[in-house]
This record gives structure tokens, C-alpha cells and sequence, in this order.
């Protein structure tokens, strides 16, 4: 028995992790490797494309197999199914691309008690039908490489002067190296959520907003 | 979702399940991506053997087993599981020197270097980090400074090398540090006495019995 | 290798939550209160510690045949002793466990447990050395804790910018937290 799937609801779920619901800057979850692996925007796109892997993988898997996974050991067998998909695209990252995995080192293994993946299983695959599990998976997964992304260039450009190994500014630059220490990971990101809040804010006072909202 | 409660037996056998399944693939996985992993480990290894060795042309390898250098015969283009040591030959079969992987705790993490010994003159030749986390901008330029390599191209090593103040070098087994990366670049010296202390019997013992000379 | 330089470097100089950007669910989860702070950091040292002893086990007896096991053997091992606190807490004092709540059962997907095996293993450390690194990593992320918490008490009194309440606020605090923790590398020179 599957649930048919009304117009538009795949891209409707698929749409709400970019930005309305996105994982890092609204739910704050996944913060470890939002921080420790954006010091550069190549780290943060490995990491983002590892995460969008196991995250996608384990909501197929989980959605397809809702129905044969018994409620009380549920939250077992989705960190088993987790856990396997981590460990594999830790291995296959070091077989293809040796130098990423190093730098990333143990926060590829970490991928595994973010957040995000654990509640998307609890809260969405194992109640909907795979396309739609994977509709949100994807969404989830480009609004988290997204965030880290925005995060990591925006670190590497004032703490590196680069961007993707490639020197950006010049040599009249003085990098910012406190950037690419441990505290611009929490001041890029701060900075980064007063902004929105921000945009926000100036978004509810343009006139007509209100009956935007009213409407919604 | 399944509804009601299950038994027992369905959640054990449930969990049994899903343990054995991904059992069988991190086996598949761990086995098909051992080659690749090996593969790259060695050529890492072997190019690094080349730069901290200038003038080697042929590489041997040698197992550490029990504290002694072994003839390593595993296949061409493969390390030693365990520790290994490595020997450069140059064009016209003269022994350039060895070569050594070593490592230690740096600032934020262990550091894995390899460095070249040239046996006769008791000399470091060539130094390289093969791996370290120490802090960017500051300490990981222990891994490319070229001011900081230029120290271990021909860098005494006896009585034992010494860490000095940035430009305050003045003799052959004096290192200068980086300037404000000074525990890191003393961590790298830390290594590399630890290990040629280690190291220097063992090398003479294997010249003398003819071990690895040609 | 030092037992006292490890203790102190897990704690102070690259303090697991200031530094390696570890355990950060509860930092910036936790409520502006010192006292449950204080003990949500006690419950994850002794969790660390619980959880030193048994990964040391697992790697040395069991992993070294099966590696691609390590990380859902780690994570059992985890789980399973968080389940165990929880018990233990809930029997001894039922008040603390009301207080904690949620966070609890959140140690387990904290990541400075996992962290901290991980990288207690990638170091190579023995058991008495893996010990020592749970109790500063422990003892490191209880500071930050109830820092954090100190810190949210005092603002609660404050005016804060609409802008910056909530979320970016609690960032640029940690921000500063981190840079201020930074003062402690030359500790320990020439140890």
C-alpha cells in the first residue's frame, strides 16, 4: 500500500531543508563539523558531500525497511545502519581521495552521531515513502553543504586570503589567521546567523508583509 | 513502521539482522578498498623516501621485526604492515642513506614525519612531516617553510641536535625554530633525536655486517 | 608520554569543546544554569572514563582482527553506558534526572564522547594514558560548560540587540570563550 503522492509535495520536501528548515542555521544541529572542518571551502564540501551520502543512503534504506523495523529497537538499527554507511564512505574517502581524508581525519567517523541523520530517520523516513525520504534527505543534505560552504569561504577567504587552495587576494593582504583557529568558526557563524536575523527582520517590516503572513 | 508490540524474538532476530548485514558490508567494503588504501600509503611513503634522500634512484625496504631491520619480499609497490625503514641507492649503486619514519606528539596531535640519515657523516639529509594537525597558520609551517627544511639538509646530529632561537644558529646540530611556533618545531627536533638515538646502533651494526651496503 | 601534559592539553590548551569544536549540543543546548551544568559535565566524565576503559579493551583484544568495526563497536559501547548512567542516575537521585532531562540520553550522540575515542585511539594511547585523556577531556568540556552557563546567567539581566538574541549571541560568547582559552598554549613550554 503506498500513499499517492500529490503535485509538487517531492520538491516542497525537498525545498525545505535548503533554507526554512535548514539543519545549521534554524535547527543548530550538526554544529561539530559546521565548525571544526570549515577552515577551508574544500573541507567543507568533502564533508558536506560524506554527510549528503550517508544521510540520503540511510533514508532510503530506513524508509524502505519501516515496515520490518520493530518500534521498541528502532533507534538501534538506524545508528547500525548509520554507522555502516559512515564507515564505508570513510574507507572509500580514503581510497579515492587520500588527502581530503586526511585533513577531515576523525570528523568523517563523527558524521555518524550528527544530529541531522539520526532525526531525519526519527522524524521523517520512517514515516514516509522512500521517494519523499529521499526528496527531504537531499534537501537536508544541500542546505547543509550550503551552510558549511558559506561558512568555510567565507573563513578561508579572511583567514587564507584563498579560496579552494587558489590565493584570491593579493599579497597586500594580511590573512586573518584567527579565522582559521578554532574561534572564527564560532564568530564566522555568529556572524552569519545575525545576519539572516537581520534579513529577517527586514523582511517582516516591508509593507505587505503582514498580509503575506496572513495569507500563508 | 511495524504496529503493536513485537516479540522478543522478532527484536532480537531484528537486531541480529541488520548486525549480520552490515557485518557482510563493512567486510565487502574493507576488503575492496584495502588495495587502493595500501596503494596509496605506499606511494606516499615511496615519493617522500625519494625527497628526503636526494640523488636515490632504487629504494629497498626493510620490516622492522623485534627492533631489527628485515629484507622486506611482500610484492613490489607494497609497505610492510608494521614498521618500516627504507634504504636509497643512487645511479651508481652507492648507499645514499637511510631512510626513517618517526613520530611523536606535537602541539595538538601526534606528528609523523620521515627523515634521510646519511650513515657515515652521521647526518640528516632531508626532513618531511608526512602528517600533522598543528595549528594552521602557526605550527603547520613545520610542514612548509622552507626556511625551517633548509635546517635539515645537512644537520649533525651528535652529540644531539639542539633547538634554537630563529637565527641563532651557529653551529652544524643546531636547528632554528619557527617563530611562534616554537613547541611544534621542538616536537619535530624531540622526534628526530628520539629516533636517530635509536637508531644510530642499529645502522651501524647493519654497515658493518654488510646488511645493506652493495 | 606525560600523563600531566596530557591532562592539561585536554582541558586547557586544546580544550575539547573550545578547540576541537566537540560536545557542542549541550554547550549551546544546556540551560543558563550552573548547577545542572555542572553535573551534566560530571555524568560525561564519568561516561568518558567508563567508555576509555572499554574501547581500550575493544582495541586491543577484538579490533585489531576486525577494524572496519571500530566505529559501531565504539558506538554500542557508548550507548550502552549511557543507558546504564541514566539507570544509575535515575535510581540515586530522581531529582537530578528530571533535571537533566533530554540531555541524558544525548550523551550518546555527543560527539566528544566519540571524539575522544577516536582520537584516544588514533594516538595510540595505552590504558592509564586513554584514563587520563577522558578525565581532562571530561574535565574541559565541564568547564566550558558551565562557563557557557555562567555567562548565559549573567546575559539573561542584559540588553541584548534583537539581532543578536538566541543563537548568534551564544556564538560570539563561545567566539570569545575560545579565543580567551587560547592564552593558555604557552602552558606547559618545554614540558
Amino acid at each position: 500500500m503506498s500513499e499517492p503522492m500529490e503535485p509538487g509535495r517531492f520538491n516542497r520536501e525537498l525545498r525545505k531543508g535548503l533554507w526554512k528548515e535548514n539543519p545549521i542555521f534554524i535547527a543548530a544541529l550538526g554544529l561539530c563539523p559546521a565548525m571544526a572542518v570549515t577552515n577551508s571551502l574544500t573541507n567543507a564540501l568533502v564533508m558536506g558531500a560524506a554527510t549528503a551520502f550517508v544521510l540520503i543512503g540511510s533514508s532510503l534504506m530506513v524508509s524502505a525497511l519501516r515496515r520490518a523495523i520493530p518500534r521498541q529497537v528502532r533507534i538501534s538499527i538506524y545508528i547500525i545502519i548509520i554507522a555502516t554507511f559512515v564507515t564505508s564512505v570513510d574507507y572509500v574517502l580514503a581510497a579515492l581521495l587520500p588527502t581530503a581524508h586526511k585533513q577531515l581525519g576523525a570528523f568523517i567517523a563523527l558524521i555518524v552521531v550528527n544530529c541531522i541523520i539520526l532525526g531525519r530517520q526519527e522524524a521523517f523516513a520512517s514515516k514516509n515513502a522512500p521517494a519523499l525520504a529521499v526528496a527531504d534527505a537531499v534537501g537536508m543534505s544541500i542546505g547543509f553543504t550550503l551552510a558549511l560552504s558559506m561558512i568555510g569561504a567565507v573563513r578561508e577567504i579572511l583567514g587564507n586570503g584563498s579560496l579552494l587552495g587558489a590565493k584570491l587576494l593579493g599579497a597586500w593582504y594580511e590573512p586573518w589567521a584567527i579565522m582559521i583557529l578554532p574561534p572564527g568558526g564560532f564568530l564566522t557563524l555568529g556572524a552569519l546567523l545575525m545576519f539572516f536575523a537581520w534579513l529577517r527582520e527586514r523582511a517582516e517590516r516591508r509593507p505587505g508583509a503582514e498580509d503575506e503572513r496572513r495569507a500563508a | 513502521m511495524a504496529d503493536g508490540e513485537a516479540s522478543s524474538v522478532r527484536l532480537v532476530a531484528s537486531l541480529g539482522v541488520a548486525g549480520l548485514l552490515s557485518g557482510v558490508i563493512l567486510v565487502g567494503v574493507y576488503l575492496g578498498t584495502l588495495p587502493a588504501i595500501e596503494r596509496n600509503r605506499a606511494e606516499a611513503m615511496t615519493s617522500a623516501v625519494y625527497r628526503v634522500l636526494p640523488g636515490t634512484t632504487r629504494i629497498e625496504t626493510f620490516e622492522v621485526r623485534d627492533g631489527e631491520p628485515v629484507r622486506y619480499e611482500g610484492p613490489e609497490g607494497t609497505l610492510p604492515k608494521g614498521e618500516a625503514v627504507f634504504a636509497g641507492y643512487g645511479e651508481d649503486g652507492h648507499l645514499v642513506g637511510f631512510a626513517i619514519p618517526a613520530e611523536g606528539s606535537g602541539f595538538m596531535d601526534t606528528i609523523k614525519l620521515v627523515y634521510g640519515y646519511e650513515p657515515t657523516d652521521r647526518k640528516i639529509v632531508g626532513m618531511e612531516v608526512l602528517d600533522s594537525r598543528e595549528t594552521p597558520g602557526l605550527g603547520d609551517k613545520i610542514v612548509s617553510d622552507p626556511e625551517f627544511h633548509a635546517n635539515f639538509d645537512a644537520l649533525a646530529t651528535e652529540p644531539r641536535i639542539v633547538p634554537v632561537k630563529k637565527g641563532k644558529k651557529t653551529a652544524p646540530n643546531e636547528v632554528d625554530c619557527i617563530t611562534g611556533a616554537t613547541i611544534s618545531s621542538e616536537a619535530v627536533v624531540r622526534i628526530l633525536n628520539d629516533s636517530t638515538g635509536r637508531w644510530r646502533p642499529i645502522v651501524d651494526r647493519m654497515l658493518a655486517s654488510g646488511g645493506a651496503s652493495k | 608520554m606525560d600523563l600531566v601534559w596530557i591532562f592539561v592539553s585536554a582541558s586547557l590548551i586544546n580544550n575539547f569543546t573550545l578547540a576541537y569544536f566537540l560536545g557542542l549540543c549541550p554547550f549551546f543546548g544546556v540551560t543558563g544554569r550552573i548547577v545542572t551544568a555542572f553535573r551534566l559535565g560530571l555524568a560525561n566524565i564519568f561516561v568518558m572514563l567508563i567508555t576509555a576503559v572499554a574501547t581500550w579493551i575493544l582495541n586491543t583484544f577484538v579490533l585489531p582482527y576486525a577494524p572496519y568495526l571500530r566505529l559501531i563497536s565504539f558506538i554500542v559501547v557508548i550507548a550502552s553506558t549511557v543507558q546504564f548512567v541514566e539507570m544509575a542516575i535515575k535510581k540515586l537521585s530522581p531529582a537530578l534526572f528530571r533535571a537533566l532531562g533530554i540531555f541524558l540520553p544525548l550523551i550518546t550522540t555527543n560527539c566528544a564522547i566519540l571524539g575522544f575515542a577516536l582520537f584516544a585511539t588514533n594516538r595510540g594511547y595505552g590504558l592509564i594514558q586513554s584514563l587520563v585523556y577522558a578525565l581532562g577531556a571530561g574535565v574541559g568540556l565541564m568547564l566550558a560548560l558551565v562557563l557557557m552557563a555562567g555567562i548565559r546567567e549573567e546575559n539573561e539581566l542584559a540588553t541584548v540587540p534583537r539581532i543578536l538574541r538566541g543563537a548568534a549571541m551564544s556564538f560570539f560568547v563561545a567566539g570569545i570563550l575560545s579565543m580567551a582559552f587560547m592564552g593558555f598554549a604557552g602552558l606547559f613550554h618545554g614540558k
